[in-house]
């Protein structure tokens, strides 16, 4: 029997790229679940409408590159970015704009680049800034959360199963009379009343955060934390931004006058604060590579959610501000380079190391 | 003496895979059964490859040298038992190319029969040179797998102090327990020659390195150097804590510097094996002949630790192990992280072997397609080094050389971590091993490149110098020329002045040559010579230097003044009444011979007149002169008469004997080439023998014919020789240096890739050496088709 010839090492680990993503995907179930208890159906709806649109999309462009439809199909890859762009868009949402999101995702964000590790954008937030553009109204509005309606001013309960498929299926349907603006929207508008005053006008406020989305947040935190112990991510780029939130907040809360921009405890648990901390700022493909690194583009991240929530035009902005920092993720790699064993110094910079 | 616990540092990344160790400790230290043949690998260690001092079929005994080491960086090889040498030659070799190298192979008599030891009474009362000759000759190299001389290791850095001895017992490769076992069983040997280094090297610290997964071999340890001023340090197992580099990191919290050694920071490691051999070698005698390696892997029913005579062929250990050869998969030859496959279970065994791992396709199965890589970072985590791998790999894949070198590939100690933790099963070590392979060649290529500048640079600028100093001689000649022109013109005018005095023998003169010319005609034809001179020379120059610009406006200036000489010359010549005495336009065979003879007897004593006037140290000028006139005097002598053929001495007999032979010859030639087209033509075959032995009588016959012909043949060889032509015979100088020169070149390059030489500096020369052969041939060949062109 001929003997195999092979290069070391010949003993290799478990990781598979399927398992990575599979585990990224099982952290946000504990999100899914309290947006689910708290939306209805319509995450639910978003999320089998964008994995079977993702899945489209990238075997078709697969096909057209004639490349290996079912070997790359089944990284996970393109799941993994259908599923978190499902969970940013409103629930109920309706169905061409969970189409043109994932299409725009897969196909301009992903395979155009030439596929899995070539993108340099989060193809999930390329997806999403597309239709934050191009849809403004659909994707502001989103349904009031369970609970709160007793305080709203509008009497609409949980749409049924079948309700929710006519709001994303159909069309005519008012959906001013069961959707709300979000809490940081509400905030971010606020130009008269102080803080108190708009937590007892509006029921949007929970005790900490946004009514409902604290929990939301606290929910894909403790994602976040599994994947972190699970070493599938590490806690760099989550604490960069989480961090720069914090700090950014903190310097500029304003106390609870009435152009408070709010407490930093209201940034971290409002909005997409957690989910594109665990989820979205860790995507290592168009993130920046060293440890060292991760931090900065975190902080980036942190800094420019803040900035735009505060002063932009958009009540919340972690698609923003991931773009703009992927942006600069090349550069920011080269000036973090760690020093490597045995020499002084790190080579940084563009120019020759010593 | 227990000094106060160590302070254990942490070294980045590392990885934790599965240990498997408890597989092959079960057993013990076995001792293998004595081969029914050893294979010796002249080169099992890193450095030059030993010579052989015994010959084929010689009688040895165990222990006694079989090859000496070659060099400062090489390792002598001894006799793992007594036996017969058999041959010596390339036999199988365990090295990743699967490629043979130079053995001794050695049949062993089962005596085991020692040859006389000299064991050291008391190291303590040596010098620690003396120690460290006795490590070398007792051929020993590190054990641990690296395999480099242990005494030159000793003498890396003979200015620098060692401060610190690190002892590796640290084995952090999974499956390998060589060095577990020895520490369990031989603590005593190792803490002896743990003692015999700290003698030599006088370290104010000795450290025995261990991973805390050996809780055995630290207690052995522990006990055994109980008292001594060593010290055991346990440490959390983390792979690949075991390298030298990461070693001395843990243990010290410094860091050996990018490209040097330990020595420069005043340490020394040494692997655990390695400290027995230096045991064995100065209190027992006995040279390097055996190791301890762990026969592993689930292809084997045994898996143990087997105390192996080296150059046992790996077949045996195996066997001895109880191979189950339709499991076996993958064969390692090392760990399973930074080992070898090998492809021939023939190879025996050396001196850097620890551990053969026979797997099966269940435990060592191949690696998946490789999936795109997505930057997950998990390489970068695990890195020891600190590199960034999957940038390293980006950059692989995209040649870009110069970013792997700001990236500092070349600190990459391929530990394999990276590779192990990638979730794409992305080779990326073999990336990394390419690249550096590559860039080395690209190192090597500039290197080259910028040697050839360098010469052509310098070549330039010889070029120039030489015309410089053309044209600077060519300026003195001219002045040298003027002032002659005048001495002889006040000559001439004395000579009109006292006509008398001379006037007989230049009348006599004037009448043998050709042309009767008047002094100022002469004076005139030798202006309009001149001028025709100068601008030759001039035209060769801008020829040899066409962007002279100097040279280029000289051109017109002379071309005037050779016209103005030539046109003054023509008018005189017109005006004279002697008339050059036309030559006979007809004239008959014997006048015109005669004619030429006169003419060749003139060149001659013109060639010696101006021999007589050059003296011993001609001028450049002199020189040339002399030179167009032996070519003159060869062209008249060759245009004269030649002597009639039937002069010649010429043997019939010789004659005929000799196109007898060239007919047999090309006879001979004829039937071997069809031999050759149709090698089965029966025929053919047997046509062959007649005509060789036609060519064979031919040859006699010439032979005798030549003893029995009246010329002697060494006259007939010298007919065959030319005239000597000088620049013939300087190209041909050249060109035979040049050859020289390139066989030097090759034979350096060939000792230095034995002896781990200067590589690099050998092959540069190599290829100038070539290229001024082919420059040398070529000139020649250029000379000899001009020549022939002429």
């Amino acid at each position: 029997m001929a003997l195999v010839r092979i290069t070391s090492p010949h003993a290799r680990g478990n990781n598979r790229t399927q398992t990575i993503m599979l585990w990224v995907l099982g952290a946000t179930l504990p999100g899914v679940a309290v947006m689910t208890w708290l939306f209805g159906i319509g995450t639910l709806i978003n999320i089998v409408l964008a994995s079977v649109f993702a899945l489209l999309a990238e075997a078709l462009i697969l096909k057209l590159r004639k490349r290996p439809v079912g070997f790359f199909l089944s990284d996970g890859s393109a799941l993994v970015t259908a599923w978190l762009l499902a969970l940013a868009l409103p629930p109920y949402v309706p169905w061409w704009v969970v189409l043109v999101a994932t299409a725009v995702a897969i196909i301009f964000g992903k395979q155009l680049y030439g596929g899995l590790g070539q993108n340099p954008f989060n193809p999930a937030m390329i997806g999403y800034a597309v239709v934050l553009i191009s849809f403004p109204v659909e994707m502001t509005t989103w349904p009031i959360a369970r609970g709160a309606e007793a305080l709203a001013d509008i009497s609409a309960a949980l749409p049924s199963f079948t309700e929710a498929l006519q709001r994303v299926f159909g069309s005519g349907q008012p959906i001013d009379a069961w959707a709300v603006a979000t809490p940081l929207d509400i905030l971010k508008n606020n130009k008269a009343l102080t803080i108190p005053e708009l937590e007892a006008a509006r029921p949007v406020f929970g005790s900490f955060g946004g009514f409902g989305w604290e929990w939301v947040n606290l929910a894909y935190l403790v994602g976040g934390l599994v994947l972190i112990y699970k070493r599938i991510i590490s806690w760099h780029a989550p604490a960069g931004m989480l961090g720069a939130l914090f700090v950014m907040s903190l310097l500029f809360w304003g106390s609870s006058g009435s152009d408070s921009n709010g407490s930093p405890l209201f940034h971290l648990f409002s909005g997409a604060a957690m989910f594109g901390a665990f989820f979205i700022v860790t995507d290592p493909v168009s993130g920046a590579t060293s440890k060292l690194g991760r931090i900065v583009f975190g902080a980036g991240v942190g800094i420019l959610v803040y900035v735009i929530r505060a002063w932009g035009g958009y009540p919340d902005a972690v698609a923003f501000g991931v773009l703009l920092m992927n942006l600069a993720a090349p550069i920011i790699d080269y000036y973090t380079t760690p020093r490597t064993y045995g020499h002084t110094k790190a080579p940084r910079g563009m120019g020759k190391a010593d | 003496m227990q000094a106060a616990p160590i302070r254990i540092w942490d070294i980045p990344g590392g990885i934790h895979p599965e240990e498997h160790k408890t597989e092959s400790t079960q057993r013990g230290l076995e001792v293998a059964p004595l081969p029914s043949r050893l294979i010796l690998p002249l080169q099992q260690h890193i450095g030059a490859r030993a010579e052989p001092v015994v010959q084929m079929g010689d009688a040895v005994l165990k222990g006694q040298l079989l090859a000496e080491a070659s060099g400062m960086v090489s390792c002598p090889l001894h006799a793992p038992t007594s036996g017969t040498v058999t041959a010596i030659g390339p036999a199988p070799y365990p090295h990743a190319s699967g490629l043979e190298e130079w053995a001794i192979t050695l049949e062993p008599d089962g005596k085991d029969q020692w040859t006389e030891l000299d064991p050291v009474a008391d190291y303590r009362a040596l010098e620690p040179a003396t120690l460290t000759e006795l490590i070398r000759e007792a051929g020993i190299a590190g054990l641990g797998g690296a395999g480099f001389p242990t005494a030159a290791k000793l003498r890396a850095r003979p200015e620098q102090k060692i401060h610190t001895l690190i002892i590796n017992g640290t084995e952090c490769e999974p499956y390998i327990t060589a060095d577990d076992t020895a520490m369990r069983y031989k603590s005593a040997e190792i803490v002896a020659g743990i003692e015999i280094l700290a003698h030599i090297l006088q370290p104010e610290t000795v450290l025995i390195g261990i991973e805390d997964n050996k809780p055995e071999a630290i207690e052995a340890m522990r006990t055994a150097c109980a008292g001594k001023a060593m010290q055991v340090v346990s440490f959390p197992t983390k792979y690949p804590s075991g390298g030298e580099k990461q070693l001395i990191q843990i243990l010290t919290g410094k860091e050996v510097p990018s490209g040097g050694l330990p020595a420069d920071i005043g340490m020394v490691c040494q692997n655990i094996g390695t400290m027995i051999a230096v045991h064995d070698a100065v209190l027992l005698g006995q040279p390097l002949i055996k190791r301890i390696t762990t026969l592993t892997g689930a292809a084997l029913q045994r898996r143990t630790n087997v105390e192996a005579l080296i150059g046992t062929p790996i077949h045996e250990l195996l066997a001895f192990a109880g191979l189950q050869a339709d499991k076996l998969y993958r064969l390692v030859m090392g760990g399973p992280m930074m080992g070898f496959t090998l492809q021939s279970m023939d190879a025996p065994i050396v001196k850097t072997t620890n551990c053969l791992l026979a797997g099966t396709l269940e435990e060592l199965p191949p690696p998946p397609v490789a999936q795109p890589c997505i930057r997950c970072g998990f390489c970068s985590e695990v890195c020891p080094a600190n590199l960034l791998p999957q940038q390293l790999h980006w950059f692989a894949l995209g040649k870009e050389y110069d970013q792997l070198n700001r990236l500092n590939l070349f600190d990459c100690i391929e530990c394999g971590a990276c590779s192990y933790v990638c979730p794409s099963s992305i080779p990326l070590v073999q990336y990394y091993r390419a690249s550096k392979a590559e860039i080395r060649a690209l190192d090597l290529q500039a290197h080259k490149a910028d040697h050839s500048k360098q010469r052509f640079e310098q070549r330039q600028a010889r070029l120039q110098r030489e015309a410089e100093q053309k044209e600077l001689e060519r300026q003195q000649r001219a002045e040298k020329a003027a002032r002659l022109k005048a001495a002889k013109e006040a000559e001439a005018a004395k000579a009109a002045a006292a006509p008398p005095v001379s006037a007989p023998d230049v009348e006599r003169v004037e009448a043998q040559k050709p042309s009767g010319l008047s002094p100022e005609q002469k004076q005139l034809k030798i202006a309009a010579a001149t001028a025709q001179m100068a601008l030759k020379k001039a035209q060769k120059q801008i020829a040899a230097n066409p962007d002279n610009v100097d040279l280029q406006a000289q051109i017109p200036v002379l071309e005037q003044a050779w016209k103005d000489a030539q046109a003054a010359f023509d008018a005189a010549a017109g005006d004279t009444s002697v008339k050059p005495t036309p030559p006979p336009a007809a004239a008959p065979a014997d006048d015109e011979a005669k004619r030429l003879k006169i003419e060749a007897a003139m060149a001659r004593a013109a060639l010696k007149k101006a021999e007589r006037a050059a003296g011993d140290t001609p001028t450049e000028e002199q020189e040339k002169e002399i030179y167009a006139l032996r070519e003159q005097v060869a062209v008249a002598e060759a245009r004269l008469p030649k002597d009639e053929p039937a002069k010649k001495p010429v043997d019939e007999n010789l004659k005929k004997a000799k196109v007898e032979l060239a007919m047999a010859k090309a006879e001979l030639k004829k039937a071997e080439k069809a031999l050759e087209a149709n090698p089965d033509d029966a025929e053919l075959q047997q046509s062959i023998a007649p005509l060789r032995q036609r060519q064979l009588e031919c040859l006699r016959a010439l032979e005798q014919a030549e003893a029995s012909s009246p010329i002697p043949p060494p006259e007939r060889q010298l007919v065959d020789k030319k005239p000597v032509d000088e620049t013939l015979r300087q190209l041909k100088t050249d060109m035979a240096m040049a050859k020289a020169a390139f066989k030097k070149a090759e034979r350096d390059v060939q000792d230095a890739r034995e002896s781990g030489g200067d590589i690099d500096a050998a092959e540069a020369q190599l290829l100038n050496t070539r290229e001024a052969l082919d420059k040398a041939a070529k000139a020649f060949a250029e000379y000899m088709s001009a020549k022939e062109t002429r």
